[in-house]
């Protein structure tokens, strides 16, 4: 038994040298031709309550990383600790036990529920699957969390195609939160809204989070959204992460060349207040990721060391981390 | 822009209905705006506000049925393109007006190389030799920013990357010298990374070539940084209409306002709680009598209820459709009937 102290200092997840590599088959006799190693070596800490931001380029393998963590796949290799216990090996009944401690929230709430399903019905499978509740228990415990998702309790036996877009995510959001879970993976939850959606589902996000204690990982490509919302937020680039870092200073202050230039390719209302960097060419093919460290081909700083030699995710103090040869002190 | 430069695009009451089982869709009810070359237009506002189905009405490329443009007049280059004959029309269409469409995958033909793609249009509106056109195309493709565009050519549109596509797609629509461009949320499905380097592109060639291009996007971070003039769309009408600068500075509509507030930035300071618009656009089964947006409104007079403002001017080119003053919080006064 862990003391209350302990407990309070431990992270509620801890992931270490995560990879999720795929083998890609090819030809007549279906022969394994190569791998995408679309998340490889990741590692990080979410603090209880906290808000990890996961932003990156479409394809840098932040949504795999999501679903490795909540063990959606059977993963290469790593170690996922969540309040304390590594669920990366687990498989069958036990990995089923710790299910309902970690949710996801998907990007499309169009194709993440059953249209033949009504939304009663949606938000109490997870308590059917789990708990077995009497009839009585489960239709209370699905008022609580429609009322707490600001959903009319007179929806409960409609059907999801009857709903805007902000009120499936909505529903969504009250079947992750339908087990009481510790953990919740936010896969894009905004990207499929329309501007005005978006804020409404945002500011449930945040609710939520204080009223119920909730720690997320919020997978997203819109950084000013993750700036908004997360307390830190990592980087990723072709399945690594580059920087990580508390969420004022990687905006104010990036240190990787590619934190750098994607913060400076959002546009902004206000008025610029730094100089745009416009990178060139499209991320790299993750089947042939360039040798030495992979954002070589397109950053602007690139010298002789970044071809040959990986960069590591260095340690730099005051809670940030980056992966850039420019960044990192002389040995003594 | 607008410095004594004839328009080359010049809307004045354009109406668009759609014709449904359930009765008619008022989608677009009297838009005026017109464009200078050079220039850019963003339009800006919620899905449904009407503002695809405004430039897609213009150019006729709606279906019909269900889809009838009730009235209005679109004047190209001083020429009325909905009066004109079906073979002017397609010679403008493609040729001096081009498109870019939000999803290259689907504007794209899957079963044609994208060289073929591109060479079609050159050789049915510029009547090029198939050599002549196969050379324009790669220039095209190296002009967007494609590496090695002769061997590019020959590729299938799912050989290309997303960015790359939309490139190609822009490639597509410049490719006979249009005299403007209609961009539809071109760069709404790529990465902030690439959309830097489409916006780039589309600055260069407005320079380089003087299109006019009208930018329909949701995005208003995105509007403040390409745009010369800005339309906000809401119900199928124009709700405010100014210079960039005019319009972030001072908004007028409580919608543009809301808008705004909605987005949090990546620079400022950082605000507690996202401000939310609550309701919906509204389903017109009429043209809206009263003003569309009095439902959601919080400045709500009882004039806004039963009566639809017009367009009212309130600065050097700004206007709005609203009877709330921001600056005294009382209603607008009317400007003297003309």
């Amino acid at each position: 038994m862990l003391s209350a102290a302990r407990a309070a200092r431990q992270p509620l997840l801890s992931v270490s040298g995560l990879r999720m590599h795929f083998p890609i088959f090819k030809g007549l006799l279906r022969r394994q031709v190569g791998t995408v190693k679309a998340v490889d070596d990741v590692g990080f800490d979410i603090a209880r309550g906290e808000v990890l931001g996961l932003v990156g380029e479409s394809g840098c393998g932040k949504s795999t990383t999501g679903r490795a963590i909540l063990r959606l796949y059977d993963i290469t290799s790593g170690r996922i600790e969540l309040e304390g216990e590594d669920i990366a090996p687990l498989s069958g009944a036990a990995l089923r036990a710790v299910r309902p401690r970690m949710q996801m929230i998907f990007q499309d709430p169009q194709a993440s529920l059953n249209p033949r399903m009504t939304v009663g019905s949606i938000i109490a499978e997870p308590l059917d699957e789990h708990l077995r509740p009497s009839r009585a228990e489960r239709r209370a415990r699905v008022f609580e969390l429609m009322d707490a998702v600001g959903l009319a309790r007179g929806f409960a036996n409609r059907y999801p195609h009857e709903f805007s877009g902000g009120q499936r995510q909505r529903i969504g959001i009250a079947r992750a939160l339908a087990l009481n879970p510790a953990f919740i993976v936010c896969d894009e939850p905004i990207a499929a809204l329309d501007v005005s959606i978006q804020a409404q589902v945002v500011n449930l996000l945040e609710d939520l989070r204080a009223a119920f204690g909730l720690t997320y990982l919020f997978i997203s490509h819109d950084l000013s959204m993750v700036r908004h919302l997360a307390d830190r937020v990592a980087v990723m680039y072709l399945g690594k992460i580059v920087e990580i870092a508390p969420r004022e200073a990687l905006y104010r202050f990036p240190l990787h060349p590619y934190t750098e230039a994607l913060i400076s390719a959002v546009p902004e209302a206000g008025g610029r207040r730094r100089a745009r960097i416009v990178l060139r060419g499209d991320v790299p093919s993750p089947l042939r990721p360039p040798s030495g460290c992979a954002f070589r081909t397109r950053c602007p700083k690139v010298f002789d060391r970044c071809h040959v030699e990986t960069p590591p995710l260095t340690d730099l103090g005051r809670g940030r981390r980056a992966a850039c040869h420019l960044v990192g002190r002389p040995p003594a | 822009m607008l410095d004594g430069t004839e328009p080359v695009l010049d809307v004045a009451d354009l109406r668009t209905v759609f014709r449904t089982r359930d009765g008619g869709v008022y989608a677009v009810n009297g838009v005026s705006f017109s464009i200078a070359p050079g220039e850019v237009l963003g339009v800006v506002g919620e899905s449904g506000s009407g503002k695809s189905v405004t430039m897609m009405s213009l150019m006729g490329l709606l279906p019909s049925p269900p889809a009838e443009v009730t009235g209005g007049r679109v004047l190209y280059q001083g020429r009325d393109v909905r009066t004109m004959r079906k073979a002017e029309l397609r010679r403008i269409r493609g040729g001096e007006i081009g498109f870019v469409f939000q999803d290259p995958m689907t504007s794209l033909n899957p079963v044609f190389t994208v060289g073929f793609q591109l060479m079609e249009p050159l050789r049915a509106h510029l009547r090029l030799s198939k050599a002549k056109a196969r050379a324009r195309a790669a220039e095209l493709l190296r002009l967007v920013g494609i590496p090695d565009p002769e061997a590019r050519l020959d590729d299938y549109p799912h050989q290309f990357s997303g960015g790359m596509r939309q490139r190609v797609m822009i490639a597509m629509a410049l490719s006979c010298d249009p005299k403007v461009l209609i961009a539809d949320e071109p760069t709404t499905a790529l990465d902030v990374t690439i959309q830097a380097q489409i916006v780039e592109l589309m600055r260069d060639l407005r320079a380089k070539l003087g299109t006019g291009i009208i930018w329909i996007t949701h995005d208003l971070d995105l509007v403040a940084e390409i745009a010369d003039r800005v339309m906000v769309m809401y119900a199928g009408q124009v709700v405010e209409h100014g210079p960039v600068g005019a319009l972030f500075a001072d908004p007028q509509h409580p919608y543009t306002r809301a808008l705004l507030a909605t987005r949090p930035g990546v620079g400022g300071p950082r605000r507690r709680r996202l401000r939310v618009i609550e309701g919906q656009p509204p389903r017109l089964g009429a043209p809206p009598a009263a003003c569309p947006f009095a439902p959601r409104c919080r400045h709500v007079f009882n004039r806004c209820r039963v009566e639809n403002p017009p367009r009212m001017p309130v600065g050097e080119g700004h206007d709005v459709a609203c009877w709330w003053d921001p600056e005294t919080d009382f209603p607008r006064r009317e400007p003297a009937d003309a």
